[in-house]
C-alpha cells in the first residue's frame, strides 16, 4: 500500500479530475452556509452531492455513487426544500439567517480545519491507493450486504420504518389524546391538539407579536 | 490516487458543516449542514475502503448505510421542525429557549415545591424571564389548555398545582408510545386479515 508512492507533482488524470470536483463541492458547500437567500442554500446543496458524487465516481465507488444522487439529490434536497416552503421562510433575500455568533462559529471552525488538515497530511502522506474500476459496482456490493451484512441491513430497514412511523406521527394533526389517558382522570384535559394552537395563542393575549417581533 | 486528497477535501467539508451548524439560525440550514458533516464522513469512508482494499467493502457498505439514516434523520428533523413551525410560528433556533437556565438563582419555593424532575418549568415566575415567558405559552397552554390565562406570568406564579406540571409530560409520552406501537401493529393486522381475504 504504502510503497513506490509517486511524486505528488506529476498528479494523474484521476487526481486532476477528483481535485476540481472537490473544489467544487467545498466551494459550493460554502455558498451553503454563506449564502442569503434560503433556497439558494438548499440548490448549492445540490451542487455539493452532486460534486461529491462525481468524487465517489472517480474513487470507483459507482454504487455509492448512484445511491448519492438518487437519495440526497433526489429525496433528502427534496424534503428539504419541502421543509423551506411549509415553514413559510422568506423566499428572497434575508438578512437574519446568521445568528449573532459568526465570529466564534469561523474560529471554531477554522481551528477544526486547520487541526483535521494538519493531521490529516501528515498521517497520510504516504498513502497511495491505485484505483482498480469495478471494486465498487452493484454486485460485488450487493453480495457483500446481503452475504455478511445482513443483519445490520435488516436492521437499518426496522430503523427507517420506524423513521416513517415517528415522522407520520410528528407531523399528522389529527391526532389526539386517548381518553384512557391517566392525565384525563385527573383534570388535566388532553395535550391540544397542534391545528387549535395558532388560535389559543391568539387568545391568550400578546405572545404573537413577541415571537415574530424578535426578528 | 493519494489519499491525502479525498481526506484533506473531507476535513474542508467537515469543517464548512461545523461552522454552519454554529452560525446558522435557521432550523433547516442547520440541517444541510449536518447534511455537509455526514458527506465527509462518507467521503472518508469510500477513500478508506479503497485504500484498505477490503475484501468485505465495510467501508462503502457503511457508507450506504449512513447515507439511509442520513436521510431517516432529515424526515424525522424536518418533521420536528415543522411541528414546531405549527406551535411557535418561528424555527429560529435562537428564539427557542426553553430549556435554557435561568438567570436568577431559584427560590427556596420552587426548590421545596418542586420535588419532581421537571423542577426548571416554574422558574419562569422569576421576573427576570417575564420576556421569555410568552414565548413559552403554546406549550403552556398545551398542557393547561382549560384556562388560557393561566400563561400569563402572574397565573403561574401563585401556586398553580406543580403536579400537573409534573403529570402532564408524562401522559404526553405515555399517549406518544402507544400510539407510536399501535400504528403498526394495527396496519399489520390489517394487512394480514386483507391477504387472508383474497
Amino acid at each position: 500500500m504504502t510503497e513506490a508512492v509517486p511524486s505528488y507533482l506529476s498528479p494523474t488524470g484521476q487526481e486532476i479530475v477528483f481535485l476540481l470536483l472537490g473544489a467544487v463541492a467545498v466551494g459550493s458547500a460554502l455558498l451553503v452556509v454563506t449564502t442569503k437567500q434560503l433556497v439558494h442554500a438548499a440548490l448549492w446543496l445540490v451542487v455539493a452531492f452532486g460534486a461529491l458524487a462525481g468524487c465517489y465516481l472517480v474513487l470507483t465507488a459507482e454504487f455509492v455513487a448512484w445511491v448519492q444522487v438518487l437519495i440526497y439529490v433526489g429525496a433528502v434536497i427534496v424534503l428539504l426544500l419541502f421543509g423551506i416552503m411549509l415553514t413559510r421562510a422568506p423566499v428572497g433575500r434575508s438578512t437574519d439567517l446568521d445568528s449573532g455568533n459568526r465570529v466564534a462559529a469561523a474560529v471554531v471552525a477554522l481551528a477544526t480545519a486547520g487541526v483535521l488538515v494538519t493531521v490529516v497530511i501528515d498521517g497520510f502522506r504516504t498513502a497511495y491507493a491505485p484505483l482498480t474500476p469495478g471494486a465498487g459496482a452493484a454486485s460485488e456490493l450487493g453480495a457483500s450486504i446481503f452475504s455478511t451484512w445482513v443483519l445490520p441491513f435488516e436492521a437499518l430497514s426496522v430503523l427507517l420504518l420506524a423513521a416513517l412511523i415517528g415522522a407520520i406521527v410528528l407531523s399528522r394533526t389529527d391526532i389526539r389524546g386517548g381518553a384512557s389517558d391517566p392525565a384525563d382522570a385527573s383534570g388535566v384535559p388532553p395535550p391540544a391538539d397542534p391545528v387549535d394552537d395558532p388560535s389559543r395563542t391568539g387568545t391568550s393575549g400578546g405572545s404573537p407579536p413577541d415571537q415574530t417581533g424578535g426578528h | 490516487m493519494h489519499i491525502v486528497y479525498p481526506a484533506v477535501v473531507a476535513a474542508l467539508l467537515f469543517s464548512i458543516g461545523v461552522y454552519g451548524v454554529l452560525a446558522r439560525r435557521n432550523t433547516i440550514l442547520v440541517l444541510m449542514s449536518v447534511e455537509l458533516m455526514l458527506n465527509a464522513v462518507n467521503l472518508n469512508l469510500v477513500a478508506f475502503d479503497v485504500w484498505l482494499g477490503d475484501r468485505l467493502h465495510s467501508g462503502q457498505v457503511l457508507t450506504l448505510f449512513v447515507i439511509v439514516i442520513a436521510a431517516a434523520e432529515v424526515g424525522v428533523g424536518l418533521a420536528i421542525v415543522l411541528a414546531l413551525f405549527r406551535n411557535r410560528k418561528t424555527v429560529d433556533i435562537d428564539h427557542l429557549r426553553d430549556l435554557a437556565e435561568p438567570a436568577d438563582d431559584p427560590t427556596p419555593e420552587d426548590e421545596t415545591r418542586s420535588a419532581a424532575p421537571h423542577a426548571h418549568v416554574p422558574a419562569d415566575a422569576v421576573p427576570a424571564l417575564a420576556g421569555v415567558a410568552p414565548l413559552r405559552s403554546p406549550s403552556r397552554s398545551a398542557g393547561t389548555s382549560s384556562a388560557p390565562d393561566a400563561s400569563t406570568p402572574v397565573g403561574r406564579g401563585e401556586g398553580q398545582p406543580a403536579e400537573d406540571d409534573s403529570s402532564t409530560p408524562e401522559g404526553q409520552s405515555d399517549e406518544d408510545a402507544s400510539s407510536t406501537s399501535e400504528g403498526p401493529s394495527a396496519e399489520d393486522g390489517r394487512h394480514v386479515r386483507r391477504g387472508g381475504g383474497s
